[in-house]
């Protein structure tokens, strides 16, 4: 069993994370076919709409959906995969913390909220780490594999459960909470003023909505900020691993750096390095036709950029488990095809 | 086409890709390829990592222009600095200082989708209108967002407009979507890798930017294509040599696949750059690229 197997057999969560492009989504739905052949009852969650996913799958003309669905396999344990669908998820939890269902309709109607639960920068990452804990606390899966959203910056997926308690907690949010409560001339002279700053940048609109919106969710922050805090200790244990995924490519690895230096920051390390479509590495030549060897050259030449590329991001990662994953002619379009990813993962 | 006529097509060049493709170096090629016929360059760093600028030798980048080259200039904009400025130039410099400072300038961008995109593209916008006043620069290479978050930050545009009604950053919102319809002063340029998920996502993703931003593209740039080589076939009984001649033909091969299927797919001219074979990947590959830049244009 090598260093990546051990932790697809003894931890509850992994979580993939990297740059789009790099091959995350397959390597997910690689990493969990392994646990379901390891005999785990497995969840793969993917972000992106993977048709092709899906269809390697066998999940047929439905697809993916924001409910894990089984996958028939050949494995003892068992294999799900779903697909992350922010907005459903946002409205249900929205209607498990309103205290009557005239309070969720009239959050879920509001254009303010239908702003922030369909595209606001976070939500995605946000709603990820929510479900991640409907998962793996509200369910009794052994094993989830998170592929999480290709986030600009590397973290929010991290971060999300605690801007949005700051954002619940922050004056502005108070302030904006405080009309409902109480009438506008109670708040103090300087509050106003700084609320009249607001408008005049953003627009009364923008604030009228946002009001309304505060107004409705009345008395569900407390729900929503517990959750966070509970979402955010989850990610935190030590049965959460994260995989790092990227290719030898100088600008995917730069990214990479980058993940690994902001996880160190927060006191976390990468438990395994994935390093996909690596060119081959050939031993030197000095024998043979001379164009043969000018070949051989070039591709050892690459081959040693590559390995300077990842360098660096292996010695920030002492303790990670490292796989080498060489690139494919093909792309993945069936089970078999994610088998064969899964065996150069576990070699 | 002559590269000077490529590149007066429109001022700003945003350049777009996922993760790995390559973006950064391309971004650097194409501003050294401008300088060669005589241009002068600025490259706008979005995600505060300035790979392009540091291909091209540079340690450090802020928000003031730095020099890179002769006629190539770096800078980065950030959110925080672009929205001073702006409230600066509109006699609200006060109010500014106190949204960053307080953090409610990230509460804001917490409820508003997009606002900060749309303060770096309304920086980007000012920039661009002083160049076509002034002729500061000839060519502004944007280095858009990693990680397919492109169609999201150039969206930014259209989506504010929808939740903002009055303010200065509806204005900034309407003068932005503005440029970006504008072909004259604005277009795309994709970058993707001869293989297939990138060709895959390229052709969707120029799709999705026609369709829901109406943003010019330009020839689409087909990065890291394996170069032929003479005397392949030639016979030898070392099997590491004949493992490194079939990689590379079944490679090329496969390589040409993947642009065919981009010609067919894809109603849009592109063309190719090497894959560099070095060791590292410095000034003198990026100075590579940009010759393979200019004669890519050149075959257009």
């Amino acid at each position: 069993m090598n260093d990546l197997e051990y932790l697809v057999q003894h931890r509850h969560i992994i979580a993939c994370c990297g740059s789009g492009g790099v091959g995350k989504t397959t390597t997910a739905a690689a990493i969990g076919i392994r646990g379901a052949e390891l005999g785990r009852n497995t969840v793969v969650v993917t972000i992106d709409p993977a048709k092709r996913l899906a269809d390697a799958l066998g999940l047929g003309a439905a697809g993916l959906t924001n409910q894990p669905q089984l996958v028939a396999g050949e494995w003892p344990g068992q294999l799900h995969a779903m697909m992350l669908d922010t907005k459903q998820t946002f409205d249900d939890l929205v209607a498990r913390y309103a205290a009557t269902t005239t309070q969720s309709d009239l959050i879920l109607a509001n254009p303010f909220y239908v702003n922030i639960s369909g595209s606001l920068g976070g939500t995605q990452e946000y709603m990820a780490a929510e479900k991640l804990y409907q998962l793996a606390v509200e369910s009794d899966f052994d094993l989830v594999v998170i592929d999480t959203p290709p986030s600009r910056n590397a973290l929010e997926f991290l971060d999300a459960p605690e801007r949005l308690s700051k954002f619940l907690n922050h004056r502005l949010y108070r302030l904006l909470m405080a009309p409902s409560r109480l009438s506008m001339r109670v708040i103090s002279a300087a509050a106003q003023t700084f609320f009249r700053q607001i408008t005049k940048v953003v627009g009364a609109s923008v604030i009228d909505d946002a009001m309304k919106f505060f107004e409705a969710f009345d008395g569900m922050e407390d729900g929503f900020r517990d959750r966070a805090t509970q979402t955010q200790n989850l990610l935190r244990r030590d049965s959460t691993a994260f995989a790092l995924i990227t290719t030898p490519r100088g600008d995917a690895v730069t990214e990479a750096e980058f993940f690994a230096a902001e996880l160190a920051r927060r006191d976390t390390s990468v438990s395994a390095l994935i390093i996909n479509r690596m060119l081959p590495q050939y031993p030197k030549v000095s024998t043979g036709p001379a164009a043969l060897r000018a070949n051989l050259d070039q591709f050892r030449r690459a081959a040693e950029r590559e390995e300077s590329n990842v360098t660096p991001l292996l010695q920030a990662c002492p303790s990670a488990a490292v796989a080498r994953v060489p690139l494919l002619s093909t792309d993945v379009h069936d089970l078999d095809g994610l088998r064969a990813v899964s065996a150069s993962l576990f070699v | 086409m002559d590269p000077a006529k490529y590149f007066a097509a429109s001022r700003v060049h945003i350049v777009a890709g996922k993760g790995g493709v390559g973006k950064t170096s391309v971004t650097a090629a194409a501003a050294v390829a401008a300088a060669q016929v005589g241009l002068k360059a600025l490259i706008v760093d979005i995600d505060g990592k300035f790979g392009a600028a540091r291909l091209l030798g540079v340690d450090t980048l802020g928000y003031a222009v730095t020099p890179v080259d002769e006629r190539i200039d770096a800078r980065h904009l950030a959110a925080d600095d672009s929205l001073l400025d702006y409230l600066a130039d509109h006699g609200m410099g006060r109010i500014g200082r106190r949204l960053v400072t307080t953090g409610v300038l990230d509460v804001v961008a917490t409820a508003i989708p997009g606002i900060k995109d749309i303060l770096v593209l309304g920086k980007i916008k000012q920039i661009e209108r002083d160049a076509a006043t002034n002729g500061t620069y000839d060519v502004i290479l944007v280095d858009a967002p990693a990680a397919g978050h492109a169609i999201t930050f150039l969206k930014a545009a259209s989506g504010l407009l929808g939740a903002v009604a009055a303010g200065p950053i509806r204005q900034q919102a309407v003068d932005v979507a503005e440029m970006l319809a504008d072909g004259n002063r604005c277009q795309v340029m994709l970058v993707t890798l001869p293989e297939e998920t990138p060709v895959n996502e390229a052709s969707e993703t120029a799709y999705a930017l026609e369709e829901s931003v109406g943003v010019k593209l330009a020839p689409m740039v087909v990065n890291g294509v394996i170069a032929p080589m003479d005397g392949l076939d030639a016979a030898t009984n070392n099997a590491t040599l004949l493992a490194a001649a079939k990689f590379r033909t079944e490679r090329m091969a496969e390589q040409h696949t993947h642009i065919e299927r981009l010609t067919k797919t894809l109603p849009l001219p592109h063309f190719e750059l090497p894959f560099v074979f070095s060791a590292a990947l410095e000034r003198d590959e990026i100075d590579t690229l940009a010759s393979a830049f200019l004669a890519g244009i050149a075959q257009l």
